[in-house]
C-alpha cells in the first residue's frame, strides 16, 4: 500500500491558515488550498505583502470581507491582536489572547458590512429570539405562496412556448435541419417571466422595538420563498442582513441576525442610512424595477429633508414603493410628522405594518393581476 | 481530458515576476498597482482565468486588454447581458446552409455537422485557438445565474461538450479574464475556479499619472487637480461616482475650455458634464462644486 504523500513542513502555516479561514465561515476549497500553495512557490515569497497577494488572490474574500480577512492573516502569520500599528506580536504564549481579540474585532468588522459606523448614542443590544410556535405555520405558508404571488417581468432569456409566442427561428431551422425539410409546426418561443427583486428595509430603532421581531420572522420567510431578495435594516446605520437570513431554520437565522446587526432600538437615522443605500452602486442597482417596502413608523430623527430626498430616489427606481406603518394600525391614523407628509406623494401604498398577517397577505397580493403601482404618475410630477 | 495546469512557453516567458508584469503594463499605457501585477502574474503562471471585480471605470476592461497586448495576442470579448445564452457564447449551427446543402446534396450523403456549418462564438474560437487569444468575459455580473453554470464547464477544464461533435478540449490553457461591477454576488463554484482581485479607485498620485498618460495635451499641474477634486468627489453619496475614464475625459475637456478662453476654475465647472453625468448628482453637486474645484487647485 502506498503511503499517503505528506506536506512539507513549511507549508504547514499556510495550510493551517486556509483552516483558520473555513472556521470563519469563508467557503475555502481544497483546490484553493493548492492553488495558495502553488502562488507562495512562484512568488518566493520575498516578503509578507507577497504572502498576503497570494492569500488574496487564490482564496478571493469578497469585499465585504476584506477587513475580516486582512485581520486573519495578521492574526495567524504574525500573532497581532488589533491592527497594523501595535507592530508584529509574535510568540506563542500570547496567541490564545491574540485570538480572543481579533476575533472580537473581526466581529465588528463583519457587522460594519455595508454600512457606516454607528455613533456613541446608539444603543448597542444584543437580542434573544424566542422560538415562537405562534404564527410559525402561517409564515411556512406565505413562504410557500410566496413564489408564485410576487410580481414578475419579462426576462430577456426566451423558453420554449406551445402557443402565442414569436417565431423561434433558431429551433424551427434546427427541427428541419434534423427532419430532413419536413417541419410539422412552426416551434415558437416567448420571453421567461422572473420575479422582481423584493426589497426589504426594516427600522429596528427603539420606537419599533415592538414589531423588530415579527418583521424579521417575515423577512426570513421571504429570503428563503424568493429568488431575488435583499433584506436591510435601518437604525443609526445601515446593515445588510441578507446573507444572515440564508439558513433554513428561522431560529438560528435570527440568531445569526442579532449577531451581525450593531444598533438594535437605538435612534433613527432613515434618511443617512437609505442614502447611504442608493449611493452603494449594487444595492442601487438592485433596487431598480424592485418592489420595495419599507417597514417602519417614519419617525425621523435625523433631517427629514434628507429622508425625502432619499425616499424619492428610491421611489425613482422602484417598480412599487410601500411604507408600512404600524401607526396605521388605527383606523383614525393620519400622517402629521413632516417627513411622512413629505414621502407620502412618491409612496405607492401604506398599510398597516402592526401585524405579521397584514404584511403578509399585503406581500402575497403584490403580484395579484391589476397590482399596480398606483403613484407612478404621481412620481413623475413630483420629480419634475 | 483534463489540461495540464502549466502555461504555454510563450505566457510563461513573459510572466517572469510581478515587477516585471506591472512594468510591461507600463509600457503599454496601464499602470497597475503591486496587487494587480502580482494577480496577473499568478493567473498566468497557474493558468487559471482572472476575475477582476470593482466599481464602473476602474479599468477592468482596460486591464484585460493590456494583458492581450502585452501578450501580443488577439482580445476576443463577450459582453454579458441578461438573458445571453450558449448560441451566443458557445457556438451555433448555421442552419440554412446545412439545409441548402441538404438540397445540392439529393440522394447523396453529406455530413452537416462538419466545421463549416459551425458558427464558433467567443469561447469556442479561444478554444479553438488558446495560444492566439485572449478571452474577456466582460461584465459576468449582468448574465444570469444559467450562464454562469454554462461557463463552469469551460473556466475548470477548458473544454465544450457539442451534442452532434462530442467535447473539444483547448489544446493549451487559454488566457481569461472575467470582469464583474459587482452588481450581484457570483457563484462560490465560479469564484473558486478563479484568481482573485478587487480593483479600486487609484489614489490621487496614481490617477494623476494615468490622467497624464491617457489625455492628449494636459498639464501636470492640471492632471494633480484633476485628481484630487475627482477624489473628492467620489467620497460623496452619488448615484454614479465618475470612473477613470471620466476623469480624463473631465481634465481633457477643460483644457480645451482653457485653452479657448475660459480661465481655470471657470473651465472645470463648464465641463462637469463629461465628469458627471447623472441629473441627481449634478445636483447634488452644484452648490459644492466651487469649493471643491478651488481646493483641488489650491
Amino acid at each position: 500500500m502506498m503511503a499517503a504523500p505528506c506536506l512539507p513542513r513549511a507549508a504547514a502555516p499556510l495550510v493551517a491558515f486556509a483552516e483558520l479561514l473555513r472556521q470563519s465561515e469563508f467557503p475555502i476549497s481544497s483546490e484553493q488550498v493548492t492553488d495558495f500553495l502553488k502562488a507562495v512557490a512562484l512568488l518566493g515569497p520575498r516578503s509578507m505583502d507577497h504572502l498576503f497577494d497570494a492569500a488574496r488572490a487564490t482564496f478571493g474574500p469578497s469585499p465585504d470581507r476584506r477587513q475580516e480577512f486582512a485581520l486573519l492573516f495578521r492574526r495567524h502569520f504574525y500573532g497581532e491582536v488589533d491592527g497594523p500599528d501595535d507592530g508584529v506580536k509574535g510568540g506563542m504564549a500570547r496567541r490564545g489572547d491574540a485570538d480572543d481579540a481579533v476575533a472580537r474585532r473581526a466581529r465588528d468588522v463583519r457587522r460594519e458590512k455595508g454600512g457606516t459606523l454607528s455613533s456613541a448614542d446608539e444603543v448597542l443590544a444584543a437580542r434573544d429570539w424566542d422560538d415562537d410556535d405562534e404564527g410559525r405555520g402561517a409564515l411556512s405558508r406565505f413562504r410557500r405562496l410566496l413564489g408564485r404571488s410576487l410580481p414578475v417581468r419579462a426576462s430577456f432569456r426566451t423558453v420554449p412556448a406551445r402557443a402565442r409566442g414569436q417565431l423561434d427561428l433558431r429551433r424551427s431551422l434546427r427541427t428541419l435541419v434534423r427532419t430532413d425539410g419536413d417541419i410539422p409546426r412552426p416551434r415558437l418561443k416567448r420571453r421567461k417571466r422572473v420575479q422582481r427583486n423584493l426589497l426589504l428595509l426594516i427600522d429596528i430603532s427603539g420606537s419599533m422595538k415592538l414589531y423588530t421581531a415579527d418583521y424579521l420572522k417575515v423577512a426570513h420567510a421571504i429570503v428563503q420563498g424568493a429568488d431575488r431578495a435583499e433584506v436591510f435594516t435601518l437604525g443609526t446605520r445601515l446593515t445588510r442582513i441578507t446573507a444572515a437570513l440564508r439558513p433554513a431554520s428561522p431560529i438560528q437565522a435570527l440568531e445569526r441576525v442579532s449577531h451581525c446587526v450593531a444598533d438594535w432600538d437605538g435612534g433613527t437615522r432613515i434618511g443617512s442610512s437609505l442614502g447611504a443605500l442608493v449611493a452603494t452602486p449594487r444595492f442601487a442597482a438592485f433596487a431598480r424595477g424592485a418592489a420595495i417596502l419599507i417597514l417602519s413608523d417614519g419617525l425621523e430623527r435625523g433631517s427629514h429633508e434628507e429622508m425625502e430626498r432619499a425616499i424619492r430616489q428610491l421611489a425613482r427606481r422602484a417598480f412599487r414603493l410601500t411604507l408600512a406603518t404600524p401607526l396605521a394600525a388605527d383606523p383614525q391614523f393620519q400622517p402629521e410628522t413632516a417627513a411622512l407628509r413629505g414621502i407620502l406623494p412618491v409612496l405607492d401604498d401604506l398599510i398597516d405594518g402592526s401585524s405579521i398577517s397584514s404584511l403578509t397577505r399585503f406581500i402575497l397580493a403584490l403580484g395579484a393581476p391589476g397590482a399596480v403601482a398606483r403613484n407612478k404618475g404621481k412620481r413623475e410630477q413630483c420629480d419634475r | 481530458m483534463r489540461l495540464e495546469a502549466a502555461p504555454d512557453e510563450g505566457v510563461a516567458a513573459r510572466a517572469v515576476s510581478p515587477e516585471r508584469i506591472a512594468a510591461e503594463l507600463a509600457s503599454v499605457s496601464y499602470i497597475a498597482d503591486q496587487s494587480l501585477a502580482t494577480v496577473i502574474f499568478l493567473a498566468l503562471r497557474l493558468g487559471k482565468p482572472v476575475l477582476l471585480e470593482g466599481a464602473p471605470g476602474v479599468g477592468k476592461t482596460e486591464a484585460a486588454k493590456a494583458i492581450a497586448q502585452i501578450l501580443g495576442r488577439d482580445l476576443v470579448r463577450l459582453q454579458c447581458y441578461e438573458g445571453i445564452d450558449a448560441a451566443q457564447a458557445l457556438y451555433e449551427w448555421n442552419y440554412q446552409r446545412q439545409l441548402l446543402a441538404i438540397r445540392q446534396a439529393g440522394e447523396k450523403d453529406v455530413d452537416i455537422y462538419d466545421d463549416r456549418f459551425l458558427i464558433a462564438r467567443p469561447l469556442l474560437k479561444v478554444l479553438k485557438a488558446p495560444q492566439d487569444s485572449v478571452l474577456v468575459v466582460d461584465e459576468i455580473d449582468r448574465a444570469d445565474h444559467e450562464f454562469e453554470a454554462l461557463l463552469l464547464e469551460f473556466l475548470s477544464d477548458f473544454q465544450i461538450s457539442i451534442p452532434e461533435r462530442g467535447t473539444l478540449c483547448a489544446t493549451s490553457r487559454p488566457v481569461v479574464v472575467l470582469t464583474s461591477n459587482r452588481t450581484r454576488d457570483l457563484a462560490e463554484a465560479l469564484r473558486r475556479r478563479c484568481v482573485y482581485h478587487y480593483i479600486e479607485y487609484p489614489d490621487a498620485a496614481r490617477e494623476a499619472a494615468i490622467i497624464m498618460l491617457q489625455a492628449g495635451d494636459v498639464a501636470e499641474a492640471t492632471a494633480r487637480a484633476v485628481a484630487r477634486a475627482v477624489r473628492d468627489i467620489r467620497a460623496r453619496p452619488l448615484a454614479k461616482p465618475p470612473g477613470i475614464a471620466e476623469a480624463i475625459e473631465w481634465a481633457n475637456a477643460a483644457t480645451v475650455l482653457e485653452k479657448g478662453g475660459s480661465p481655470w476654475p471657470e473651465a472645470f465647472r463648464r465641463a462637469i458634464g463629461m465628469l458627471v453625468k447623472d441629473e441627481e448628482d449634478l445636483a447634488t453637486l452644484g452648490p459644492e462644486l466651487g469649493d471643491i474645484v478651488e481646493a483641488a487647485l489650491s
